[in-house]
C-alpha cells in the first residue's frame, strides 16, 4: 500500500484513514509512514529448510547469544552455545541476597540483601517500544511490571543552587516550563514574532503556552491557581473547614536558569525513557533465565574460548575450562555466531580479517558504575512521599533510583544509590567496592539524611571490573565507515551482540543483531 | 565550604560499623569534576584511573578479558609507547586524553616508568612530548 499524501496533511490523511478503514488499517498506514515502529523487529523469525546436520557455535550466553541458540535450534540447526560464566544472560544479571561477586582484581562481595531484594547492575529497564524484548518475555512467561521513569515528587539537586537543597521535581519543571511559556506569550503578544508566525497563529500559540505554562488569564507565570496547580501549593487542597489551600511561590526564571537544575528535566521525554516503561518482577534476570530454560542443554558453561580459527569450510573455536584448570578442547563448527564483547574478542587469538581485525580492536567499552544500597526502611516513601522513579543530582553518584516495586512495605528496600559515567565512574571502579559503597552513602546522605541512620548493607559494580566485558558497552571509534562491515560475515562467522546495533546498550540491540545475523545465515546457508 | 561539609559527613559514615576497622583510602581531590579527572601527582592519577584496570599494585588482572601488568613491564623502557597508549587507548584501554591534560600524563607516564619494579628513569616524559603526541 503507498500513498500519495501530497497536499494533505499526515494528521488528516491519518484520521481519515481512521474513520474509513479501522484501526488495523490505520496502524499499518502509521507504520508505513514511519510513526508507530521504533526499531527493525519484524516479528519471530520464521526459517525454513535447514540443511540437516548443519552445526553452528554460538560464542557467548548472553541475550544475543541465547536468541541466536533459541531461534537456530527451532529452525532445525545444530547449535552449541559456549559461555565463560557460570550461568548465562551476560549483561542481563541480577544481584540477590546470598550472592557472590568476584571482579577482576580478586575483589569479592557477598550481598547480603534481605529475600527479594536485589540490584540489577545492568539493564534495569525496558521501554514500551522495545517489542523484541517484550515478545520474549511473553513468550517465556516473564512477568513485567511497570518500571518507574519520572516521579514529579522526586528530586533533582545540585550543590551549588538552593544552597544545596534538594528540589522537587515538579517546582523546578513547572517554573521552567512557565517561565519559557511567559517569556515567548510576552513576545508573540508584542507582535515580536511577526514574520515568524501569522497573526492568527500568534493568537493560537499565546493559548496554547497559557495551558502548557500554567499562565494565568493575562498570560503571567505568577503566584496563583494555575501555577500551583501545576508546581503544587504552599498549603495543599483539603476537606472541610480548613480546606482552602495557599498557593506557592514560583521561583523566577533567571534562578531556573542559573541553578542549572533545568538539566535534569528531560530524562524521561527521550524516545527510549517514555512512560509506559517495564521491569521483569523479581530483577532483569527473569529474561536471561527466561532463555536459559529454553535452551539449556545447547550451553557449555565455564567455558572460555581463547581462539578462533577459520578452516575451509567452517570453523574451529578452541576454549578452556574457565578457572583455567583442565585441558583445551576444539570445537568444530559449519558456521558461527560472535557475541563476545569486542573489548574481549581485541584479545582473544583470532584469524579474522584485517578490516574485522580492526574494528574490533578499536572498541573500548564505556565506563560506568552502579552502587546499590539496602535501607531498613523506604524512608523515600515514608518521610517524602516518593514512590519509584529517579532523583537526579550533579553529585558523582548522578542519580538515585527508587524501587518501582513492593511500595507501603515494611521493611528493608534496595534503593539505585549510584549511577555514574564518565569521568566520575572511573574513580568510582578504582576504589575497592566497600568504598564504592561507603562514598555512595556520603554522597547520598546530602539528599537523604535519614541514610546514615537507615543503612544496612551495599554492593557497587564497576563495569570495567566485569571479568567478562572490561566495560558498558562498546564504543564505537568511527561507526560510519565501520558498522556495515561489521555486520558482514567474516569468514564463516557474523558477529552479533550490543554493539552491532543502532540500539547500543540496551537489550533490544543485543537481540534484534542477532536476530539479523541468524536471519543472513540461514539465507546464506539456503543458497550453498 | 563543600570540603567542610563532606569531611563532617564522612566522620558520621565511620560510624558505620562495616567500615570501622578499615583504613579508607584517601581520596582528597577526587569526584570534583563531572568530566576531567583532576588529579595531578603521577601516583595520585594512577590510585584514581589506572588502577580501575591496571589494579592498585600494577599486577593486572585476568578473566574472560585481561589486564596487562605494568609491573615489571618492558614496553615501558621508552616513554613514547605508555605516552602513545594513555593518549589515544589500546583496543579495550580507552583513549585518556581527554580526560587527562599533558602535564598529569608525563606525571603518570613516568610514574608507572618508576614503579612497580620498574626503573626506567631515564629521559622522563615532558609536557612537550605528551603534546607533541596529540
Ligand atoms: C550499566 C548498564 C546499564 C544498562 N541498562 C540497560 C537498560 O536499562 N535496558 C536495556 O535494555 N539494556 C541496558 N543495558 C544494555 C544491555 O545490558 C546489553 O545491551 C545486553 O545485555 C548485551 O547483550 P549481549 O548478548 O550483546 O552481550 P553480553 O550480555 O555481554 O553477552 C556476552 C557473553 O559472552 C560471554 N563471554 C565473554 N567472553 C567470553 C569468552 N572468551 N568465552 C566465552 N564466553 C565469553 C560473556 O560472559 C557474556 O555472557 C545496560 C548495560 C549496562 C552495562
Ligand atoms: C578501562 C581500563 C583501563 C584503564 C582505566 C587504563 N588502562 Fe591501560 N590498558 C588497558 C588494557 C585493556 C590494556 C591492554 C591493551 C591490549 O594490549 O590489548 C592496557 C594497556 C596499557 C599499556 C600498554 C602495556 C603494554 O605492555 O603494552 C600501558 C602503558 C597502560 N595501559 C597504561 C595505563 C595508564 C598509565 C593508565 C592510567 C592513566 C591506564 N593504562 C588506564 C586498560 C586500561
Amino acid at each position: 500500500m503507498t500513498f500519495n499524501a501530497q497536499g494533505m496533511s499526515r494528521r488528516s490523511l491519518l484520521s481519515m484513514i481512521g474513520t474509513v478503514a479501522g484501526s488495523a488499517v490505520m496502524y499499518s498506514a502509521m507504520t508505513e509512514m514511519g510513526l508507530a515502529q521504533s526499531s527493525n523487529w519484524a516479528g519471530r523469525p520464521e526459517l525454513r529448510g535447514a540443511p540437516k546436520g548443519t552445526r553452528i557455535l554460538v560464542l557467548g550466553a548472553g541475550l544475543a547469544g541465547m536468541t541466536a541458540a533459541f531461534e537456530l535450534r527451532n529452525a532445525g540447526y545444530e547449535v552449541k552455545v559456549l559461555e565463560y560464566r557460570e550461568k548465562a544472560g551476560g549483561r542481563c544479571w541480577t544481584l540477590r541476597g546470598g550472592d557472590t561477586y568476584t571482579e577482576l582484581g580478586g575483589f569479592e562481595q557477598k550481598v547480603e540483601f534481605e529475600d527479594g531484594n536485589y540490584l540489577n547492575p545492568g539493564p534495569w529497564r525496558i521501554p514500551s517500544d522495545h517489542f523484541a524484548v517484550l515478545d520474549y518475555a511473553k513468550r517465556f512467561g516473564v512477568e513485567l511490571e511497570p518500571f518507574i521513569q519520572v516521579n514529579y515528587n522526586a528530586y533533582v539537586h545540585n550543590t551549588e543552587a538552593f544552597e544545596g537543597k534538594p528540589q522537587r521535581f515538579k517546582e523546578i519543571d513547572a517554573d521552567f516550563r512557565g517561565g519559557v511559556s511567559e517569556l515567548l506569550a510576552k513576545v508573540a503578544d508584542q507582535g515580536k514574532l511577526d514574520g515568524l508566525v501569522s497573526a492568527e497563529d500568534a493568537k493560537i500559540l499565546v493559548s496554547a503556552l497559557k495551558r502548557y505554562g500554567a499562565l494565568d488569564e493575562n498570560a503571567a507565570y505568577v503566584t496563583g491557581e494555575d501555577s500551583s496547580s501545576h508546581r503544587g501549593w504552599s498549603k495543599a487542597e483539603g476537606g472541610g473547614a480548613d480546606g482552602e489551600p495557599i498557593p506557592s511561590e514560583p521561583h523566577d526564571l533567571s534562578t531556573i536558569l542559573n541553578s542549572d537544575l533545568w538539566k535534569s528535566l528531560t530524562g524521561g521525554l527521550h524516545l527510549h525513557m517514555q512512560t509506559t516503561m517495564f521491569q521483569p518482577k523479581g530483577g532483569m534476570d527473569m529474561i536471561a533465565q527466561g532463555f536459559e530454560k529454553q535452551i539449556k542443554d545447547l550451553i557449555t558453561y565455564n567455558a572460555k574460548v581463547v581462539k578462533i580459527r577459520n578452516t575451509d569450510d567452517g570453523v574451529d573455536v578452541t576454549w578452556v575450562p574457565s578457572d583455567g584448570a583442565g585441558a583445551a578442547v576444539v570445537e568444530s563448527a559449519d558456521y558461527c555466531i560472535c557475541t563476545i564483547p569486542f573489548s574481549v574478542l581485541g584479545q582473544i587469538d583470532h584469524d579474522f580479517s584485517a578490516r574485522m581485525s580492526h574494528i574490533i580492536s578499536t572498541m573500548p567499552y564505556a565506563s560506568s558504575t552502579k552502587v546499590g544500597l539496602e535501607f531498613k526502611r523506604r524512608f523515600w516513601e515514608q518521610d517524602e512521599h516518593i514512590y519509584g522513579g529517579i532523583s537526579y543530582t550533579n553529585l558523582p553518584i548522578s542519580q538515585i533510583s527508587y524501587p518501582s516495586t513492593g511500595y507501603f512495605s515494611d521493611g528493608p528496600a534496595v534503593l539505585l544509590a549510584a549511577y555514574s559515567w564518565g569521568a566520575y565512574s572511573y574513580q568510582f571502579n578504582a576504589l575497592p567496592p566497600s568504598e564504592r559503597v561507603a562514598k555512595a552513602l556520603e554522597y547520598g546522605a546530602q539528599i537523604h539524611p535519614q541514610y546514615t541512620e537507615e543503612f544496612k548493607t551495599g554492593v557497587g559494580v564497576g563495569w570495567h571490573r566485569v571479568p567478562w566485558t572490561l566495560g558498558c558497552f562498546g564504543l564505537w571509534n568511527d561507526r560510519e565507515a565501520d558498522y556495515m562491515e561489521a555486520t558482514k560475515m567474516d569468514g564463516r562467522t557474523l558477529m552479533a551482540g550490543e554493539h552491532i546495533s543502532y540500539l547500543p546498550a540496551w537489550q533490544e540491540g543485543a537481540i534484534l543483531s542477532a536476530l539479523d545475523a541468524i536471519k543472513r545465515l540461514h539465507a546464506t546457508i539456503i543458497e550453498n | 565550604m563543600k570540603h567542610i561539609f563532606m569531611a563532617a559527613l564522612a566522620v558520621s559514615v565511620f560510624a558505620v560499623p562495616l567500615w570501622a576497622d578499615e583504613v579508607r583510602p584517601d581520596t582528597s581531590g577526587w569526584f570534583e569534576n563531572p568530566a576531567k579527572l583532576d588529579q595531578r601527582g603521577g601516583e595520585d592519577i594512577y590510585r584514581a584511573v589506572c588502577a580501575a584496570c591496571h589494579m592498585p599494585d600494577g599486577k593486572g588482572a585476568q578473566g574472560a578479558g585481561m589486564y596487562p601488568a605494568l609491573a615489571g613491564n618492558h614496553n615501558l623502557e621508552f616513554a613514547d609507547y605508555p605516552t602513545h597508549v594513555v593518549l589515544n587507548g589500546l583496543r579495550a584501554m580507552p583513549a585518556l586524553g581527554g580526560q587527562l591534560d599533558d602535564a598529569q600524563i608525563a606525571e603518570v607516564v613516568n610514574y608507572i616508568r618508576t614503579s612497580f619494579g620498574n626503573s626506567y628513569v631515564e629521559d622522563p616524559a615532558t609536557s612537550d612530548l605528551v603534546a607533541a603526541s596529540r
